[in-house]
């Protein structure tokens, strides 16, 4: 109790600092929490875009519907792939028809080569792999041309990695900061206390003891910081969601780790600069 | 009680400050430390209550010794150590009673315990009607037993206090005295540096002269008058 009275004293006290220090960790957890965002919503986007991945293997016209067969079999029993379907010519033709609508016509009299169409199994959509199950089905002889994931697939997974890794480091070098003036404001508080500190001592209080009330403040900081941090990422998004696209927030679980972090920052700091300068008094 | 074996301090910048002092301290003994500024009195006394460590030898209160002591024992020790300065050391923003009692908060007493023990080492220190007062409102003399007051309410074993009437006229000094020897009599052993002859000379008790890091005169080993009494 009396170690959480002293700690907002010291908002009291300095104000500017604690303002600073509070805002600090907001921006860090910020710098995380936007570029998070845009990882996450990627992410849920790639998903939805996963579950269209496909790989199309075009049939050369020499092969006999018994060997289309038998293939189709063989690589539906691939362990990523979860169907694999025959699309002759005739369906290839209906599809493409159906797909035109108005301009149908222009299909008149065309063939369009049979294929194996396969799905894979969530989980193995990603680039990689479709590439690898693709290659093995290009082994096949009767196999003249295959299509999957198009470069642009490849593309959002790269800017996804780009957005995660940017996020880390901003993040990181914010955090950093903020941990730096988190000391310096630690710092402040302890040298003017410094004179109940050392009579603290004199009088048998232990260093756990003397240390609490910073480690408070440096917590409620933290938390504050969080807090402050929740709320502009969830304000960044609803104007993003609002006037540019349709955006995800992040779920409970997420945000409370962001929280935790927040308060792990403010303990960090404070606890580095208080054992430090509690030496020298 | 106190037993300090061969004992020096060396300051990195100073230099030698306590230079192999070797003494033992009783039970309920009333001591004086004398000898010019820069003597290692104060130092002396430091290490007593392990505020220093000696460079080399050891220093054992009461069973803590310099050696081992971890920094949560040096804690331990000091509730059951009073310590008294020159400056009085008091929070300019408490009360005599809200000092006092800061001592007894720090340490984990229980709440309920606190205001009886204030009120009566108040009453030993003769402040029983100024409890509410504020140091700056106090003199010299009745800050410095606010003080006292409040290195005696853990009841400590041994008071340790490094020239307690260096800012006092002299009365304030013959009545802090006094309550210094009444404390003794009371079976608290009180370790005192001071440069006040005067005061030393009229006492019986035994008078530890230092100088120089050294401790150059004891009347517990020597029976005679100190050197400071020669003068």
């Amino acid at each position: 109790m009396r170690s959480l009275r002293d700690a907002l004293i010291t908002f009291r006290r300095s104000p500017l600092l604690s303002a600073l220090s509070v805002t600090t960790i907001a921006f860090s957890l910020f710098a995380f929490g936007l570029f998070g965002l845009v990882t996450l919503n990627i992410r849920v986007a790639l998903e939805r875009l996963e579950d269209r991945v496909e790989i199309r293997a075009f049939i050369a016209e020499t092969a006999s519907p018994e060997s289309m067969g038998q293939a189709a079999g063989d690589i539906s029993a691939y362990p990523e792939v979860s169907s694999a379907r025959i699309v002759t010519q005739e369906q290839a033709l209906g599809r493409a028809q159906k797909e035109l609508g108005d301009f149908r016509d222009v299909f008149e009299g065309a063939v369009l080569p049979a294929s194996i169409d396969v799905t894979l199994k969530s989980g193995f959509r990603d680039p990689a792999t479709v590439k690898r199950v693709a290659g093995r089905i290009k082994a096949f002889s009767f196999v003249d041309d295959i299509r999957y994931g198009e470069e642009w697939i490849e593309k959002l997974y790269r800017l996804r990695n780009i957005a995660g890794v940017a996020g880390v480091v901003l993040g990181t070098a914010f955090a950093s900061v903020s941990m730096i003036i988190i000391g310096a404001t630690i710092r402040m508080a302890v040298l003017a206390r410094a004179r109940e500190i050392a009579i603290m001592r004199l009088v048998g209080a232990t260093d756990a003891y003397i240390r609490r009330p910073f480690l408070i403040e440096g917590l409620t900081k933290g938390i504050m910081g969080g807090l402050l941090a929740l709320l502009f990422t969830y304000v960044a998004r609803s104007i993003i969601d609002r006037y540019l696209i349709e955006t995800v927030f992040f779920d409970r679980k997420v945000a409370l780790l962001g929280l935790v972090f927040g308060a792990m920052i403010g303990l960090v700091g404070s606890a580095v600069s208080v054992g430090r300068h509690l030496r020298r008094i | 009680m106190i037993r300090i074996t061969h004992a020096t301090k060396v300051y990195p910048r100073t230099g030698t400050a306590v230079d192999d002092v070797s003494l033992h301290i009783g039970k309920g003994e009333f001591v004086f430390f004398t000898g010019p500024s820069g003597a290692g009195k104060t130092t002396l006394l430091k290490m007593v209550y392990m505020e220093e460590r000696p460079t080399s030898g050891e220093v054992k209160v009461s069973g803590t010794s310099s050696i081992t002591a971890r920094d949560r024992d040096v804690a331990q020790l000091r509730r059951r150590l009073g310590i008294v300065f020159q400056d009085f050391r008091l929070l300019e923003n408490r009360t005599a009673e809200q000092n006092i009692a800061f001592a007894l908060e720090v340490t984990g007493t229980p709440a309920n315990l606190v205001a009886p023990k204030v009120s009566r080492v108040l009453t030993q220190v003769g402040l029983a009607g100024k409890g509410t007062a504020f140091p700056r409102e106090l003199s010299g003399g009745e800050q410095q037993r606010v003080a006292i007051a409040r290195a005696l309410v853990n009841d400590p074993f041994v008071l340790i206090a490094d020239e307690p009437t260096g800012n006092l006229d002299d009365r304030a000094t013959r009545g802090i005295f006094q309550l210094l020897r009444d404390i003794n009599a009371g079976g608290t052993a009180v370790m005192m540096a001071t440069h006040n002859l005067e005061l030393i000379r009229r006492q019986e008790f035994r008078t530890i002269e230092m100088n120089r890091g050294a401790v150059v005169f004891d009347t517990a080993e020597n029976g005679g008058a100190p050197a400071a009494r020669a003068e």
